[in-house]
């Protein structure tokens, strides 16, 4: 069996922040938890990692000195240098200098931290410091690590370097729960889920999540002058909350979802993207808490 | 110079010997949403201190709103930053106030979208709440240019399609709009690119113009663990999707280096993505 969180509830002061959250990490590979800011996402993972205790629910991680965290925070020492900030993890977490070394220079090595010993953490870019904070949590070889939010506002380059190391850990055996805002990167986990409100929109395979995508959707050209083939909501005739929730724009372009898979007229059916999926799953949420 | 929103042409700054833009050429024109890409430190913070006149060019030309920009031009730009610019200890009606007064707008009152919030303190909304609030901010002169930077991070995918429709809907009133972001969502809500890398444009052009022929090269098979492992280690730029691979390196190439350690995988060119483009072109031969 895995780690994870299964029908997770978590109450903060009078806010439900979980409602009913399952969040299944395998021993190997990356699940990627999505949502926007107040979705429940750092709930989520500070209940893996038991910093939250939840109402309901259970909660399975391996002991805690078998764990990496990182925070949205930061997760380093600012006013240590980065060696500083290594051997600091080390010994927290009892990694005997050989292995600490060696463990080290590999991370150091992939990241370019290398080239940054003696700098004090919080002189360094962003991008680094995320870096550096992973690479601490990975230090002890954890069996699960948890990562809330490491690439947000991280330029793609870092970015992409970030997710190397995620994945080094994943290949290697780990299991790794992220958190992002990004749904693009969704793309890269085994597992998704979607919350939004602490609920779970959607959750599966981002592959899975495609096909329980229900009706039909559709993309309309760019047109000034209001939602194409919808009656009495021209521009200027209120504000976005009056349209139709069921169309949402890209680019220039209008995409529309038909759950009854009836496109309206002028609607192009088109093969949905991981993008609609969300935005479908947040319709249907919304949708439904309005019954 | 033409009828351009906002203009570079040459547009050059360095800061002592650090030249932050080189030769910058860049146009925002009526209707159009324009995207900003770079990386930290590619220069498009400096950019667009010039476009609005905050900065002298060293060299080259700036124009907005085809004048050299002034405080009268900056009066018709809307811009918000990251942080929303809010002032957290006011409320929102303050909020609307101090910003109607200051682009002469006196008087005006609190749009209705905002304005069930209007005694509330800006800094104890929620961040998705203090984004429209910021927004209508911005939107509430009828500004000719949008300046925005990374305007839907962060956002869930309601909030995100409610800003966007905003921002199409200023840009269908005439407006111009210039996103800046290294977030590919929202790089891909736009018109047309301009791509930044160490103060200098890279590429310019739609999303398809971006990625051009570029691919990666997908590697499916059961033992992916050990073939990511054996790819990162032979320094080819590799991550995980789900259970596949995706290596930034030509298919034979990684096709030989699993078959030499005996791995059995399919391995497949498909086009890059954006986010892939793009590390490729900033960053050359690492990452992936």
């Amino acid at each position: 069996m895995s780690w994870g969180l299964a029908d997770v509830r978590v109450r903060r002061g009078r806010v439900l922040a979980l409602d009913g959250v399952t969040v299944p990490v395998g021993r190997s590979g990356v699940t990627v938890v999505v949502g926007g800011d107040g979705a429940g996402k750092s709930t989520c993972l500070q209940a893996l990692v038991g910093l939250v205790e939840p109402e309901s629910g259970t909660v399975r991680r391996p002991p805690k000195e078998r764990v990496g965290y990182v925070p949205a925070t930061c997760g380093i020492y600012p006013d240590l240098t980065v060696a500083e900030n290594i051997e600091f993890a080390a010994l927290a977490y009892g990694v005997g200098r050989g292995e600490r070394d060696r463990r080290a220079a590999r991370i150091l090595g992939r990241t370019g931290l290398d080239q940054a010993l003696r700098r004090l953490g919080g002189q360094l870019s962003g991008g680094m410091q995320r870096k550096l904070a992973v690479g601490l949590a990975l230090l002890h070889s954890p069996e699960l690590l948890v990562l809330d939010e490491p690439t947000t506002g991280v330029d793609p380059v870092s970015r992409a370097e970030l997710w190397r190391l995620i994945s080094g850990a994943a290949a290697g055996g780990t299991a790794v729960a992220v958190a992002t805002a990004y749904v693009n990167e969704a793309a890269r986990g085994e597992r998704v889920v979607l919350l939004e409100s602490g609920r779970m929109l959607a959750s599966g395979s981002p592959e899975e999540i495609l096909r329980a995508v229900p009706g039909a959707v559709g993309v309309v050209p760019g047109a000034a002058g209001g939602v194409p083939g919808a009656a009495g909501t021209a521009a200027g005739a209120g504000t976005a909350a009056a349209r139709p929730a069921r169309w949402w724009r890209r680019g220039p372009a209008w995409r529309v979802w038909a759950p009854d898979g009836e496109l309206p007229e002028g609607a192009e059916p088109a093969e949905p993207d991981f993008d609609d999926a969300v935005m479908i799953a947040a319709l249907a949420h919304e949708a439904g808490g309005a019954r | 110079m033409s009828g351009a929103l906002a203009e570079a042409r040459g547009a050059s700054r360095r800061f002592g010997s650090f030249t932050a833009v080189r030769a910058v050429d860049l146009t925002v024109g009526k209707g159009e949403v324009v995207g900003l890409l770079g990386a930290n430190g590619a220069g498009k913070t400096t950019l667009i201190r010039m476009l609005l006149g905050l900065l002298t060019p060293s060299d080259g030309a700036v124009r907005l709103l085809g004048a050299v920009p002034s405080r009268a031009s900056r009066r018709r730009v809307g811009y918000v930053p990251q942080t929303l610019g809010l002032y957290a200890g006011l409320t929102v009606a303050e909020n609307w106030r101090f910003s109607a007064g200051a682009f002469g707008d006196r008087g005006a009152p609190v749009p209705g979208g905002i304005a069930g919030w209007r005694n509330e303190l800006a800094g104890r909304l929620p961040l998705g709440t203090q984004r429209q609030v910021a927004f209508a901010l911005a939107l509430s002169h009828r500004p000719d240019l949008l300046v925005l930077d990374e305007p839907t991070s962060g956002v869930g995918p309601l909030g995100r399609a409610r800003l966007w429709d905003e921002i199409r809907r200023a840009a269908e009133r005439g407006a111009g709009v210039l996103v800046t972001t290294h977030n590919m969502e929202e790089a891909e809500q736009c018109d047309r690119l301009v791509v930044m890398a160490a103060g200098a444009v890279m590429a310019r052009g739609t999303v398809a113009q971006i990625i051009g022929g570029r691919t990666v090269a997908r590697v499916r098979c059961p033992d992916w663990n050990r073939a990511f492992t054996i790819l990162d280690a032979s320094g080819v730029p590799v991550a995980v999707h789900g259970r596949d691979l995706r290596a930034a390196a030509p298919a034979d190439e990684v096709s030989a280096l699993l078959a030499r350690e005996g791995i059995a995988a399919a391995v497949e060119v498909v086009p890059a993505g954006l986010e892939e483009a793009f590390v490729a072109m900033v960053a050359g031969p690492q990452g992936a």
